[in-house]
């Protein structure tokens, strides 16, 4: 006699371009775009400069507001680097907006050279971080991190939702060095609204306290780490989360003190490989000051992922909340 | 300041020959060197530096200055002897190229060397920048002009034809790139490690306006950076210089030709020695 098995539907690969927001999650719309807008409304030096994709990375609303600082660069990430460098040599603040894999991988050498090297003012948002996108490799950015970690003077933003990426923005204005910033856009989750919390550069924030699991978190994991959280509350389990939207600098201070703190499980989830991002990180900070909690990665494997739907291979590679919960739980035994 | 051709020719062909010994002695100091390209392109750093350019030596850093890009890094000898020409950094100053803590890095880095505009070395990374610089300035209401300085080998890079391609398309009139052919690259001559000809019609084919010059013929350079500065077209300029690597000394000139040419320790002062009675006859 076989085993009745509840088989999920088979589902299939949404526009690349398509929200991360889960069914009747709260959104606001280009968050990026909006916020460039408001600033460039206050500062004449911002420009913005894309590579053939700024409706797909909300740059468009600026192109709108300002055309005569938006700058069309082609399909052509190294001139949209070097170019950037050029204008930052001039003056200017540049966004330059592309897609991660495009911004890190192809153009790293323009961006370690030209901007980096000098330490131009240059802003470079890149959308579809580590795995938001179905589209398999050539899209998924899931080393961007570690790329850009390698790189002296490189500040690297990776926000949560909204909220953090309309807050990032003007500040990675003011700070004067290369930021690169992962890039959330078209409708954006979002969460922190409920917290008591602003973003601030470079610092890492508790969002909320827990006795028996911290997770150390970026991105769109701390989204993931605040719904873990309240699903494993049925289960009596008290976890709490340490946003940590800065990758670099880190707040080393700060995840310190948390991780220092007695009786917790540290588990540091990302949306990137686990070579070479905050994971990583955190375990150098951790072991260099003699702090050592019982520690545990969740990311995605050192592979070339899989293409489909985002809920399945979220699934497939243990970073949606079910099967992160399901992980969590199992560690404490 | 409006001065004949020929006043001119003499004026600039002074600077060419102080370039060539400048370089030379930079590369007696370190007993190598890219010499053999500064000698080739000298004439064309003192078109750009003694004739062509607005600056300020006092003020390397000043707003109205036309930008001077030097993509390839390792043409900073040559480089640092036109900045020395031009008073932006003092003579004395050359007995440290290459050593540390020096001002003159071997490879050209914008952030050691005052009126170094980038960091070269990396190459067909100038143009890009270029692009980017045209473009602040056309928005700042700027009219200094930006040139980018290239070697024929940066002709194998994409990022170049990217940047040609994007100029054009931006119709940067306030950009000028000039490019060296001297035929030589690491692996060989630069036809041979990767064909580049018909050059001037493909950069006349990206959109630009194309001249191509004797880059030793210095009444010619002059005024090819004329007419790329004067030029009323909405588009960038390229002139394509063709040069001799180790030209004014001709036992250097007919060496075996190499991307790096071998100096023996006595055949620095020869050179400096050929190179005095040659402008020394020229008078």
């Amino acid at each position: 006699m076989s085993t009745p098995t509840v088989k999920k539907p088979r589902l299939t690969t949404s526009a690349m371009i398509a929200s991360i927001a889960s069914e009747g999650q709260r959104v606001k719309a280009a968050p990026f775009g909006k916020a460039l807008v408001e600033l460039a409304a206050q500062r004449q030096d911002i420009v913005g400069l894309t590579a053939d994709l700024a409706k797909y990375t909300d740059l468009h609303l600026f192109a709108q507001a300002n055309p005569e600082r938006f700058f069309q660069m082609g399909m052509a990430e190294q001139l949209l680097m070097a170019s950037a460098g050029g204008m930052a040599k001039e003056g200017f603040v540049p966004f330059a907006t592309t897609y991660a894999v495009f911004g890190t991988r192809r153009a790293f050498d323009f961006v370690h050279q030209v901007i980096a090297e000098e330490n131009l003012n240059v802003k470079m948002c890149c959308a579809l971080p580590g795995l938001t996108t179905g589209y398999g490799p050539s899209h998924q950015a899931t080393e961007d991190i570690a790329l850009m970690r390698g790189i002296p003077g490189m500040t690297i933003v990776d926000p949560c939702d909204a909220l953090d990426t309309e807050q990032a923005v003007p500040q990675i204005a003011a700070h004067n060095g290369p930021v690169y910033m992962r890039l959330l856009r078209g409708n954006v989750p979002l969460v922190l609204d409920e917290y008591d919390y602003t973003f601030e550069l470079g610092k890492a924030k508790m969002l909320r306290d827990g006795r028996d699991v911290l997770v150390i978190s970026s991105g769109i994991m701390t989204m993931r780490a605040l719904e873990v959280a309240k699903v494993l509350e049925a289960d009596k389990v008290d976890v709490g989360v340490l946003h940590v939207p800065t990758i670099k600098p880190l707040d080393t201070a700060t995840i310190l003190r948390e991780a220092g703190r007695a009786g917790r499980l540290v588990v540091v989830a990302e949306n990137h490989t686990t070579i070479g991002g905050l994971g990583e990180a955190v375990a150098t900070a951790l072991l260099t000051a003699g702090v050592t909690p019982p520690f545990r990665q969740i990311a995605l494997p050192d592979a070339f992922l899989d293409a489909g739907a985002l809920p399945t291979l979220h699934d497939r590679y243990g970073i949606s909340t079910e099967v992160m919960s399901a992980t969590i739980k199992n560690w404490l035994g | 300041m409006h001065t004949s051709l020929s006043s001119a020719h003499a004026r600039v062909a002074e600077s060419a020959y102080r370039i060539r010994r400048f370089a030379l002695r930079m590369g007696e100091v370190q007993g190598q060197g890219y010499v053999g390209q500064a000698l080739g392109y000298a004439d064309v750093l003192a078109t750009a530096y003694c004739h062509a350019m607005n600056f300020r030596p006092e003020d390397p850093n000043w707003e109205g200055r036309d930008r001077f890009l030097l993509s390839h890094g390792h043409y900073a000898i040559a480089f640092y002897a036109a900045l020395i020409e031009a008073k932006i950094i003092p003579e004395e100053e050359l007995e440290t190229y290459g050593s540390d803590d020096s001002r003159l890095p071997m490879s050209g880095m914008a952030t050691y060397t005052p009126g170094m505009e980038m960091s070269g070395g990396s190459l067909g990374q100038g143009l890009p920048i270029a692009v980017g610089m045209a473009l602040g300035l056309r928005l700042k209401g700027n009219p200094a002009f930006v040139y980018n300085s290239m070697s024929d080998g940066e002709l194998d890079e994409g990022s170049t034809w990217e940047a040609a391609m994007g100029a054009a398309h931006h119709g940067l009139s306030n950009l000028i790139c000039i490019v060296d052919i001297n035929n030589q690259q690491a692996d060989g001559p630069s036809t041979k490690v990767m064909g580049f000809e018909p050059l001037a019609d493909k950069w006349a084919s990206f959109g630009w306006h194309v001249q191509r010059v004797d880059g030793n013929d210095l009444a010619a350079v002059i005024a090819a950076f004329d007419a790329a500065r004067n030029l009323p077209d909405a588009k960038p300029r390229v002139i394509l210089c063709d040069t001799l690597m180790g030209k004014g000394v001709p036992f250097l000139e007919t060496r075996e030709k190499n991307h790096f040419i071998r100096v023996d320790p006595p055949e620095w002062q020869q050179a400096l020695d050929i190179l005095d009675q040659a402008q020394g006859a020229a008078r």
